[in-house]
């Protein structure tokens, strides 16, 4: 990449609220990704009796919703990735990128 | 002790001997059915594949659908699927928490990866790594470790492969594994990415329609409720209440850590799954197939949890799928095929040995095509030719490396037949998480990482890895037969990927070289591309 156009892109006010904002997404969703998955594996570790507690009067014990939670969060937080990076990302790359045709 | 075999636990699944069974014709009919379409659509992507974009990235033509379906395809091998609901079925809730480790890999994958990946590479992984360091020892190490990953899966899956034919098929041992090879070899030779990706979105969609089925039956017969599910196969199975809870499967909070570093960090550094975000047209196709795929895996996991609680109710208590001595015939790995005979009758249990078999071929032909990349492009084309090499000569390499790749596979299958193959895929995880996620990781996002930092690392991650596996519980007692393993962990991923992030570190801030300096000068302008994509979409095309 030519040196004055790199320096141009990293001045561009639009490129430096897409990497300001994506990255605080990106850290923040790995951040409570990793929570979740790490607080499951030592509740397994440490706290297994908490597991197998159950809920109300039924065979279910609370390690199976907090087990299914635990995709499902995985999923649900892709999802809400994809959701701002196809959208609004997206829009600020495109505008990145006329902004610099050169 | 069965305990960390770990992520071991999905390829290795189908272990121990399996008898042969009688010749299940049905199964055998819908198989060649299978075959028989994948062949066709390999002769039809044979006449699109002419250029190397064309063979290692099926020309960037695979919509993020497509390409999700076919990471969810490359992911959810016979063996996670056997392997994980003979688990429930063996455990109850311990399943579940190898289910949860092969999933959570994928968000971090989404958030830290895939994008930038997408924007800096080519071909494979290791562009992105030898993007502003040295081509030649980056790209030889990288290569290495691919190339290490890729063998000792494509051995776990040849090995599991075999067995699983041989009960479900009746066919020989052998046969099995060589029939497995040389199918591989065709899809990938002459087809290449775009034979590989449809092979496997065909398997995805069978595997994920005929699970969904039998998860459908078992729901059906217990109304509905899961409460129920539970309360029923509490009373039927052996061990009751206990498979409603953390069990025998976890051992110590070290080896909970462990295990879990490398089944998440793993993923992100599997080769032949890197690979699938070079065959979209840009890093929002990217990003919609880690979505997709990370929602079909998690739903699939879900399914083979129903399965596996179905199997305790439907087959454990079912004398008909029972030997002498209470266990399943042909073995634990058995329980969904079992239960599909239960719920579906001969139709349905030759349907999914039929889609068990394909889902082998789908894994192998994917994992061929990431070790061909890696001796083709990385190697030859990269390090022995410096880049001076045409499309034609690249491609004729890449399919040698193919067809070697296949007898090399064929030929461990038969030798380790008898072996206990499960560490081979626990080493394999180690080893992606230890070497190449540590490079890809700090290439992107750290301004410091120079040549020898990386070098340095990702060899001592490599060598770790494999070290503590051999010293470790799965090599030292199982394959050896030594009383007491050196190494007290089956997981090794905490202390390997330590030493390699940390090897990659000491390495770098003391390498005062000016080529360390020119790299990271190069960091800003990688960095600018990376988030942008600017000057990616000329790169993807010479």
């Amino acid at each position: 990449m030519p040196t004055e156009l790199l320096e141009r892109i990293s001045r561009d006010p639009h490129y430096l609220e897409l990497t300001r904002k994506r990255s605080r997404l990106a850290w923040v969703l790995t951040a409570i990704m990793l929570a979740v998955y790490y607080g499951f594996i030592l509740l397994v570790a440490f706290a297994p009796d908490l597991l197998k507690q159950r809920i109300g009067d039924g065979a279910t014990t609370l390690g199976f919703p907090l087990g299914i939670g635990v995709i499902l969060t995985a999923i649900l937080l892709t999802g809400i990735y994809v959701w701002k990076a196809n959208g609004e990302y997206d829009r600020l790359t495109a505008r990145i990128h006329q902004g610099n045709a050169s | 002790m069965l305990a960390f075999a770990g992520p071991a636990f999905a390829a290795g699944a189908l272990e121990g001997q399996a008898v042969k069974s009688e010749i299940n014709v049905i199964a055998i009919a819908m198989f060649l059915v299978f075959v028989g379409l994948t062949l066709f659509i390999t002769k039809w992507a044979a006449s699109r594949t002419k250029s190397r974009s064309d063979f290692y990235a099926a020309g960037g033509g695979i919509t993020g659908f497509q390409n999700g379906l076919a990471i969810a395809g490359d992911y959810m091998s016979a063996a996670s699927f056997l392997g994980i609901s003979a688990l429930v079925f063996g455990s109850g809730f311990d399943g579940l928490i190898y289910s949860i480790g092969f999933l959570v890999g994928w968000p971090i994958i989404m958030f830290l990866i895939a994008e930038r990946l997408r924007n800096l590479g080519k071909f494979t992984f290791v562009d992105v790594a030898a993007y502003r360091l040295q081509q030649t020892p980056i790209r030889t190490l990288a290569a290495s470790s691919t190339l290490v990953v890729v063998a000792f899966y494509l051995i776990a899956q040849m090995v599991g492969a075999g067995q699983l034919i041989k009960l479900l098929f009746g066919l020989d041992y052998s046969t099995a594994v060589v029939i497995v090879g040389v199918l591989m070899v065709v899809y990938v030779t002459f087809g290449g990415m775009l034979a590989t990706t449809w092979v496997q979105i065909i398997k995805a969609v069978l595997l994920l329609g005929g699970a969904s089925f039998i998860a459908f039956m078992v729901m059906r017969h217990v109304g509905f409720s899961f409460d129920r599910m539970f309360t029923e196969a509490i009373k039927v199975h052996a061990k009751g209440e206990a498979i409603m809870g953390p069990g025998a499967l976890v051992k110590d909070p070290v080896s909970a850590i462990s295990l879990g570093l490398a089944l998440m960090f793993g993923t992100a550094g599997l080769p032949h799954i890197l690979m699938r975000f070079f065959t979209v047209k840009d890093a929002r196709e990217a990003r919609k197939s880690v979505f997709y795929a990370t929602g079909f895996i998690g739903y699939f996991y879900i399914l083979t949890f129903i399965i596996g609680f179905g199997a305790i109710i439907l087959v454990g208590s079912n004398s008909a799928y029972l030997d002498g001595k209470g266990g399943l015939l042909g073995g634990n790995n058995m329980a969904a095929v079992h239960l599909a005979h239960a719920v579906g009758g001969e139709v349905l249990l030759g349907f999914i040995s039929a889609v068990a078999f394909a889902t082998i071929l789908a894994v192998v032909a994917g994992l061929t095509l990431s070790g061909a990349a890696a001796v083709s492009h990385d190697l030859y084309a990269s390090v022995f030719a410096r880049g001076k090499v045409d499309d034609k000569k690249e491609l004729k390499v890449s399919r040698i490396a193919t067809l070697c790749l296949g007898v090399v596979a064929i030929l461990l299958g038969i030798v380790f037949e008898k072996q206990n193959v499960a560490f081979m895929v626990g080493l394999a995880f180690a080893v992606a998480a230890s070497t190449n996620f540590p490079i890809l990781i700090l290439s992107m996002f750290w301004k410091g990482l120079t040549t020898r930092g990386a070098v340095v690392g990702g060899g001592l991650g490599l060598a770790t890895a494999v070290t503590l596996t051999v010293l470790g519980p799965a090599v030292w007692v199982k394959v050896f037969g030594y009383a007491e393993p050196i190494f007290p962990y089956d997981a090794p991923g905490l202390f390997s990927m330590s030493a390699a992030f940390l090897g990659c570190w000491l390495f770098s801030v003391t390498d005062r070289s000016a080529q360390a300096s020119r790299e990271a000068t190069l960091f800003d302008s990688q960095l600018v591309r990376s988030q942008t994509g600017i000057g990616a979409s000329t790169a993807a095309s010479h």
